[in-house]
């Protein structure tokens, strides 16, 4: 009885443990950017942020051309979203849809490049950027972040097209359509949630990246996100409220996409299917 | 498909076979070439992008690796080939095989615990209830979602020598010399911090797969298993693992990827300090070309880091199509 009764219990007790290890960074982030700064320098931790105040959020955001980098992060990684997936739709309908020489090939390719060591590679970016005379320039920037994620966007959109019965396209067909209305009548539609997920984890790598950004726009005009963030503790020493109230800033759009996207994307799926 | 203003005449069936067989109705040669242009047309754009996007910068790589460009020929734009000096110099040099030994080293261990903690916390969500699951889900999808940058930044300031809350839970469990720790003063109290990010990280991703995955084994095995007289540990061994084992063995190798390559939270945690004791190779590549402005040496070192990370690459494909065979 005893020993059955600490079977039942270790799990929760270790899922509780493991709950906390993983939620407190997060938490933490949080809860110093709303204290006070009396409460983060004190000797014993504030574990609970009674007194809050948004006065670290006025400091990161009032930091020189911070509207600048909230423009240029959404500028360059919408845009390479927007590219990419235009881009990977047209290749993932051929590889999911149609059968010619080579395809197996062009799927190992994109496998391949989904793995390209873009961290080693910087020196050769930069390269070519400078040789270009576009350093400071949010183009090439949205270019590579494109490129960053294509691979990544057609392999995952062949699954979600190929999931989309054949049947629907054919009977569409049969009523008149062209293969292209076909595809934008029918396919398109059920795509929606498989655009959405794919969107998602390529705006997230957008949006993360870093050394890439840090190496060509040394200029603070073509700057993102990322690059303001890490700059903080350099700016303002220990300043620890406003360096957690800018994590907290640059986290929160990722944070409330991935926790709600992830699960409608995977359930508009379903209900697409069931419609159909 | 083809040009046609009126509703076939015959109904869906006359259309199915048409499209199966391809032959159905009389379609005009150039419609047909047309049609098996169609996938290379639609595949282009993707490709060009590949080429310019990823081909040129690495190609790009290599063609540094062989030149002599330090600051000098940068700022002068001028073409210096010093044949294969760079990678004379960096096979030759101590610095880059004890680099390359950390790295191995720092890959290793993290994706051994990564592993190993992550397949423990997907076993563990396989049995708790549901309420609990669902918790423990949330936590570890909250810890995945966070960007790099954010988390590095976070953990600098758990890690804080002042005011850092981890020196404070240390110095209350009575291990007093801590109350004033610099996580960064030190090689592997720096490596420490980096790997408890990275892990605490990665270890979502794989859980949480984990899982997903043994919600497919069918509960028929392990009746059939427990008929047989297996007890808990037998059925794991004999169901449970041989079903996940493809899973992990994939997984492995993408971590050792990902891991291999984790130049962000490196760099961001100390630069790989103190005293460049913490570079791995991205940051070793990193610091001596574009720190230092050894250009050319930097792609050397790029270059053979890639070699390294092409052949991890492509052992891991060939157990990801292996496993897919039959869905390409």
């Amino acid at each position: 009885m005893k020993r059955s009764l600490f079977g039942r219990l270790w799990p929760n007790a270790t899922a509780v443990v493991l709950f906390i290890g993983f939620v407190f960074p997060v938490y933490w982030m949080f809860a110093t950017a709303l204290k006070p700064t009396g409460d983060i320098l004190s000797e014993d931790p504030v574990w609970i942020p009674t007194n809050i105040t948004f006065e670290h959020f006025r400091t990161a955001t009032d930091v020189d051309h911070f509207w600048t980098y909230v423009t240029n992060s959404l500028t360059v990684t919408i845009l390479a979203v927007v590219f990419s997936l235009v881009i990977a739709l047209a290749g993932s309908f051929a590889l999911a849809r149609m059968r010619f020489k080579g395809r197996r090939g062009f799927i190992i390719g994109f496998m391949l490049a989904q793995m390209a060591p873009w961290e080693v590679m910087i020196i050769a970016m930069y390269m070519i950027v400078r040789d270009a005379s576009m350093l400071n320039s949010l183009v090439p920037l949205t270019l590579f972040y494109m490129m960053m994620i294509l691979p990544f966007t057609i392999l995952t959109l062949r699954g979600f097209v190929a999931a989309v019965p054949k049947e629907l396209e054919e009977s569409a067909m049969v009523d008149g359509c062209t293969r292209a209305e076909a595809f934008r009548r029918v396919i398109l539609p059920l795509l929606a949630p498989g655009l959405m997920s794919t969107s998602l984890f390529g705006f997230i790598t957008a949006w993360n990246e870093f050394a890439l950004v840090l190496v060509l726009n040394k200029d603070a005009e073509a700057q993102t996100l990322p690059l303001w963030l890490s700059s903080f503790q350099t700016q303002f020493g220990d300043d620890w409220g406003a360096t957690m109230a800018a994590s907290s800033l640059f986290a929160i759009p990722i944070l409330v996409l991935f926790v709600f996207l992830q699960r409608k994307a995977v359930s508009g799926l379903t209900a697409g299917a069931v419609k159909g | 498909m083809t040009v046609q203003t009126e509703r076939p005449p015959s109904g869906p069936a006359d259309v199915r076979k048409a499209d199966g067989g391809g032959t159905g109705r009389p379609r005009t040669r150039a419609a047909a070439r047309a049609g098996a242009l169609a996938p290379y047309l639609l595949l282009l754009p993707a490709c060009a992008a590949t080429v310019l996007l990823l081909g040129w910068p690495l190609l790009k790589d290599i063609l540094l690796s062989f030149q002599n460009l330090n600051m000098g020929q940068l700022i002068q734009h001028v073409t210096e080939w010093n044949g294969v000096d760079n990678y004379k110099e960096t096979l030759g040099s101590e610095d880059f095989w004890r680099v390359t030994l950390r790295s191995i080293l720092f890959t290793a261990v993290n994706v051994v615990l990564i592993m190993l903690l992550g397949t423990l916390v997907g076993l563990l969500l396989a049995r708790l209830g549901k309420r609990m699951r669902f918790t423990l889900l949330f936590g570890l999808v909250l810890a995945w979602a966070m960007p790099i940058v954010a988390a590095t930044t976070v953990y600098k300031w758990l890690f804080a020598q002042r005011f850092g809350v981890v020196n404070w839970v240390l110095d209350k469990l009575g291990w007093h010399s801590m109350a004033d720790y610099s996580w960064t003063s030190s090689q592997m109290s720096t490596f420490f911090v980096v790997t408890l990010l990275i892990v605490w990280m990665s270890i979502p991703f794989v859980a949480i797969n984990l899982y997903a995955a043994t919600t497919t084994i069918s509960k028929e095995l392990y009746e059939a298993a427990s008929l047989d007289g297996a007890g808990a540990w037998r059925s794991f061994t004999t169901v449970t693992m041989p079903f996940l084992r493809p899973f992990l063995y994939a997984t492995t190798f993408l971590e050792i990827i990902w891991v291999f390559k984790a130049f962000v939270q490196v760099y961001l945690i100390n630069e790989g300090g103190p005293d460049r004791l913490t570079e791995i190779l991205p940051v070793y590549a990193y610091v001596e070309g574009v720190g230092n402005q050894h250009y050319g040496m930097g792609a050397a070192i790029a270059a053979l880091t890639i070699l390294l990370l092409i052949g991890l690459t492509a052992y891991y494909l060939r157990i990801v199509l292996k496993q897919e065979e039959d869905e390409l």
